[in-house]
């Protein structure tokens, strides 16, 4: 069974919904990431996605295209993530780490290659927002062949016919954009996710998280009583955005712990 | 036979849909009712009529006589896309998109543009169908394009200065999906050039085709033939694909782009992924050549023409590349200055820059060719717009 299946079902047994942060690797800077992803799990993160940095984030808002842009300037790349993602393994050896990104930096390094490494280092999914699954089939055979999940976005605007071909490809999780937007977007609709969950369950078996536009434990926790995940990214990029080197840890702990309670009560 | 590209979208290995899903029911639903109006005789019609009574078409072509005695070689003819109205080939794919989004009864228009031509384009069709217009052009264009962006002002368009990034036209471009994705339901995207999502690589090329089919036209009633050589310069890649594609499949006119060669290709700061052989990467939903360094991070480019300064280019492009079909060089900064100041002077014809690298590169092979050779250059655009950075070059504040 792999890390996200069986972090997904643990959840089940105890009725609890996934909390799901999300951050750009190297921001605020390289040398905090492990330590970062070790925080996140010890105030309650099921799964955590490790952002890959682009320098043309075209579905990101401001905050997250901040983030990419402090991350490159330090220096990261796709195989310095990975070795982040080795040295978190060193000491977690159960919390699923998902890589979300842009497909190129990938492209440069060659899916064969990158699948290689990630199932060397213990990345469990890749999630890549610009490549929809009519591109993805090559890709998706070097996943496969090394047991890492494709993770798919869904939309508002996605019809019938696509949820279904997705539900054949996913693995995981799927990931539903919660709106019309890029992250961080303000315009959270909850009447409009609670109509679209139930269509998409028609066709998708696996867990179903919901991101994009989670600001605060209250949208946490109505949110959670709809889904499988909670993913909440700008909000905490944010923090680190506010925080310096010295506390970022602490108040990073401090908003993930404050998620958890609440969605715990969904 | 050349028949690209396929149902998917793809041009060989180049093109496709590399979008973020939000976009991808927009992407399929535009090609859908672009595949529905093609060939649809009322849309052919009204086109036309727009083409003809609005945009000024058919665009004449002009032979270029002091300046092909001055070079003493083969004769430069010019297709004379600076005389459309707006003054460049942009409105030709403008206008095509802008009926299309009547026809999808889409009220609100957006943008991308580097040199600002495109923006007017927009902001044009935009005030002439009573379309909201909001244009999103990078903050360092905005500088160097300051004349356009008063036009679009006049023009009724919002321009949105985008400062993330390079400041630049890719820059521009990254914004522009960001409103889209955020306005799907209301919004049509007039993408400004051959590139892009499919169908926009398809549906620009096919708006922009009039230039060379026109051009078959003309050739032959001027001097007997078709040309030797058609060039055209290459920024996303749509004043050449335009002219380009209806000649395709005429074997013996030979097809030459030009890419902003900037400080020169030994530089790195160019613009020009086809002739720097770039490697094959995704960006702004399609797989093209594409300037990027050996993390797969986009590098900054650079051109003294804002038009051209741009990593990636289109799809068919590339794929003409790899075929051997079409040629890629480069024209430099400088080259391109030169050409321009040579136009002015022997024709009484201020270019745009983006269209001197084209000629730059004629003047570059004219005089080693016999006087009985013909080239055809593509003048995209004319050159009102550049005042502001030829001025600057010449050390003049106007
Ligand atoms: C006059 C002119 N020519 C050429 C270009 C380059 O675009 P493309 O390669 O799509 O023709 C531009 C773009 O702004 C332009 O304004």
């Amino acid at each position: 069974m792999s890390r996200i299946q069986a972090a997904f079902e643990k959840l089940k047994q105890q009725q609890r919904r996934a909390l799901i942060p999300f951050f750009t690797a190297g921001d605020p800077s390289p040398a905090l990431t492990v330590p970062l992803m070790h925080a996140l799990v010890a105030s309650g993160a099921d799964v955590i996605e490790l952002g890959v940095p682009f320098s043309d984030p075209m579905a990101d808002g401001p905050t997250i295209q901040r983030a990419s842009e402090r991350a490159l300037k330090k220096g990261v790349s796709l195989r310095s993530i990975l070795e982040m993602v080795s040295e978190f393994r060193r000491q977690d050896n159960a919390t699923p780490v998902v890589l979300m990104g842009y497909g190129n930096p990938i492209e440069a390094m060659g899916w064969e290659a990158f699948a290689s490494r990630c199932q060397a280092v213990g990345v469990d999914g890749v999630l890549t927002v610009d490549f929809p699954p009519e591109e993805s089939f090559e890709a998706f055979e070097h996943l496969q062949r090394h047991g890492i999940d494709p993770i798919f976005l869904l939309a508002p605007t996605t019809k019938e016919a696509r949820i279904e071909q997705v539900a054949k490809l996913a693995r995981g999780y799927v990931y539903y954009v919660s709106l019309k937007g890029v992250t961080g977007a303000g315009n959270l609709d909850l009447s409009a996710i609670e109509q679209k969950i139930p269509e998409l369950r028609q066709h998708i078996k696996l867990p179903i998280g919901v991101g994009f536009g989670i600001r605060d434990a209250a949208t946490a926790k109505a949110v959670a009583k709809l889904c499988d995940g909670v993913v909440v990214g700008s909000r905490i990029v944010q923090q680190i955005e506010d925080s310096t080197e010295q506390n970022v840890i602490a108040n990073v702990s401090a908003l993930v712990k404050e998620l958890r309670l609440a969605i715990d009560q969904a | 036979m050349y028949n690209y590209p396929d149902s998917t979208g793809h041009f060989g290995q180049f093109g496709g849909i590399y979008m973020a899903e939000t976009l991808i029911p927009a992407v399929e639903e535009l090609a859908a009712q672009y595949l529905r109006y093609q060939n649809d005789p009322d849309f052919k019609a009204e086109l036309a009529y727009e083409l003809k009574h609005y945009v000024g078409r058919p665009s004449p072509i002009y032979h270029a006589r002091r300046l092909s005695e001055h070079l003493g070689g083969a004769q430069i003819y010019l297709k004379r896309e600076d005389l459309n109205h707006t003054g460049a080939h942009k409105i030709n794919s403008a206008m095509g998109q802008a009926l299309l989004a009547r026809r999808m009864g889409k009220k609100r228009v957006i943008a991308e543009t580097g040199a600002g031509m495109h923006g007017v384009a927009t902001a044009t069709v935009a005030a002439r169908f009573g379309m909201e217009c909001v244009v999103y052009m990078g903050a360092e264009d905005i500088q160097r394009q300051a004349p356009n962006v008063f036009r679009m002002k006049l023009l009724g368009a919002t321009v949105v200065p985008v400062e993330s990034g390079s400041k630049t036209l890719k820059d521009a471009c990254n914004e522009a999906i960001r409103d889209w994705v955020t306005n799907v339901e209301s919004t049509f995207y007039i993408f400004g050039t051959a590139a892009g999502p499919h169908p926009y690589p398809m549906m620009v090329r096919d708006f922009q085709c009039v230039i060379g089919n026109e051009a078959r036209i003309q050739m032959p009633e001027m001097i007997g033939r078709q040309p030797d050589a058609v060039i055209a310069c290459v920024g996303g890649g749509s004043n050449a694909i335009g002219l380009f594609h209806p000649y395709i499949e005429v074997p013996q006119v030979q097809i030459i782009g030009v890419e902003a060669g900037g400080f020169g290709i030994e530089t790195g700061k160019h613009a020009a992924p086809l002739t720097a052989n770039a490697k094959v990467g995704v960006l702004h939903g399609n797989k093209v050549y594409l300037m990027q360094d050996e993390n797969g991070q986009i590098t900054e480019t650079h051109s003294i023409s804002a038009g051209l300064d741009y990593p990636g280019v289109g799809p068919e492009h590339c794929l003409l590349k790899d075929i051997g079909r079409a040629q890629y060089v480069t024209s430099n900064d400088d080259e391109a200055i030169a050409a321009f100041d040579a136009l002015c002077r022997f024709e009484g014809i201020i270019p745009a820059l983006e269209s001197s690298h084209a000629l730059a590169h004629a003047i570059k092979i004219a005089p080693g060719m016999s006087t009985d050779k013909v080239l055809l250059v593509n003048l995209s655009g004319r050159g009102d717009k550049d005042m502001n950075t030829v001025a600057k070059l010449k050390g003049i504040t106007l």
